[in-house]
């Protein structure tokens, strides 16, 4: 049994292997190096697990490749996995997600991406078609481009049913129930600080949507200032924020087998993008964000980077597995849902996406 | 008579390994010219344009040693026995 970390950073992929229950990790050498991998997944769908990469050519253009063997080779597909359709007369600019439909819709892989944009594939990834409905949603020209970019960022797929909730930076949150055809804002009592008062219906920087193991009606959301619950499946979304050091920052966590388990990184703020004191600290809740408490063995002090939106994650462990992976290039991770870290990788460039999966 | 494009390294990979290709224009302009490679080696093709057809922002054209963003763009004749050189400009870091 082998624990898989695939690392995405801003010139190349890593894959870190771990053979004992996740206690060591061997990092392996660079793939696609020089390239900006922003979106990774590891499907364990098939028979055999496939990583895929969505990556930025530099000067060449943004693309999805895949790889069946570890990355001992990749391929892509030749006229590009992700076409914007003539009609829209736009390009694609990155991709900010790939996330893997449930066990029982093999093949369907779901993508975020640069312009605003849903995508979905029925071929593990090799091609993506446009959804329709939320490329066509009203809205959709009036959603402005956060710092990084206007992009969906948070595509989660229910598994058990055909709803589909996505986050974008900006728009907000934004849910279909019919598998991508209608598509509705739901960011009722998610702020937005960087709007005049009240918060509108939609048009919120919410930086990462998680999804608790409770079911697919809580959710949690990082916000650009605040982080939120639902347990209505957007509807409404109360702050949960009480009890951490700030409420700005890039990620959230949520345990895929413990219900009201989550994690958080917080910043200073928007304008200092720094955890505060300099210490690298992940907050837990262990009651759906009605307590919070700081995790440090094992993170650095003197910690001036940042996490980004997709620099941590979750294993399906038991206990849950954590990853942090850091804009100054080091990867941790928590065989035990972070009460203690281990440093995993430092030196790399800085770390955009980290996913990993047992293979 | 066709049209030699250049290619820096990076690119001819996808297109067999050549770094200098003889290409029917297939056209008078430059995209036409550019469609006509994308039909054959469309991973180059899109390494060049993007699906919307327009050239990448940090890939520079030049024909017969023009940099077409300074001439008629996509519209630049490209004509019989021209050479055209695709570069990547200076950006990255």
């Amino acid at each position: 049994m082998t624990d898989l970390l695939a690392i995405g950073t801003r010139k190349g992929l890593w894959l870190a292997r771990s053979d004992d229950d996740r206690r060591t990790w061997t990092l392996g050498e660079p793939h696609l190096l020089a390239q900006e991998v922003a979106a990774v997944s590891i499907d364990t769908r098939g028979p055999t697990p496939r990583v895929l990469a969505g990556i930025q050519y530099g000067h060449w253009g943004p693309t999805v490749m895949w790889s069946d063997d570890l990355g001992a080779s990749w391929q892509e597909t030749d006229t590009g996995a992700i076409r914007f359709p003539e009609d829209t007369g736009a390009a694609l600019a990155r991709v900010w997600q790939l996330r893997p439909d449930g066990a029982d819709r093999r093949g369907v892989v779901w993508a975020g991406c640069e312009p605003h944009s849903l995508w979905r594939s029925t071929d593990g990834g090799c091609s993506f078609d446009l959804v329709r409905g939320l490329w066509d949603h009203p809205h959709r020209p009036t959603w402005q481009p956060g710092g990084g970019g206007g992009a969906v960022h948070t595509v989660l797929p229910d598994p058990a049913s055909d709803r589909v909730t996505v986050a974008m930076s900006t728009g907000g949150v934004y849910v279909s129930e019919d598998g991508g055809g209608a598509w509705a804002p739901r960011n009722s009592g998610i702020s937005a600080v960087f709007l005049p008062e009240p918060a509108p219906e939609y048009g919120q920087c919410v930086h990462k949507v998680a999804v608790d193991a409770a079911g697919p009606d809580r959710m949690y959301a990082q916000n650009h200032f605040g982080v939120f619950r639902s347990d209505d499946a957007g509807r409404s979304w109360t702050s949960i924020a009480a009890g951490l050091p700030a409420d700005f920052g890039f990620p959230v966590v949520a345990s895929p087998s413990t219900p009201g388990t989550a994690w958080v990184v917080p910043l200073v703020a928007d304008m200092q993008r720094v955890p505060p004191g300099g210490r690298l600290r992940v907050h837990r809740t262990r009651d759906a964000g009605e307590t919070w408490a700081e995790l440090g063995a094992g993170l650095p002090d003197r910690f001036w980077a940042a996490v980004m939106r997709d620099g941590f994650c979750a294993d399906e462990g038991v206990p849950t597995g954590l990853y942090v992976g850091t804009r100054d290039g080091c990867v941790y991770a928590s065989a035990d849902e972070g009460d203690t870290f281990t440093l995993v990788a430092d030196h790399l460039p800085d770390v955009l996406v980290v996913r990993a999966a047992r293979i | 008579m066709a049209v030699q494009v250049v290619l820096p390294g990076v690119l001819a990979d996808l297109a067999g390994g050549a770094k200098h290709l003889e290409v029917e224009p297939g056209g008078g302009t430059l995209a036409d010219l550019l469609d006509t490679l994308a039909a054959v080696h469309p991973a180059l093709g899109r390494r060049i344009r993007d699906e919307s057809g327009a050239v990448r922002r940090f890939i520079n054209v030049y024909v017969d040693g023009d940099d077409v963003r300074f001439a008629g763009g996509l519209d630049t004749p490209v004509p019989d026995g021209a050479v055209v050189q695709v570069l990547p400009s200076v950006a990255g870091g």
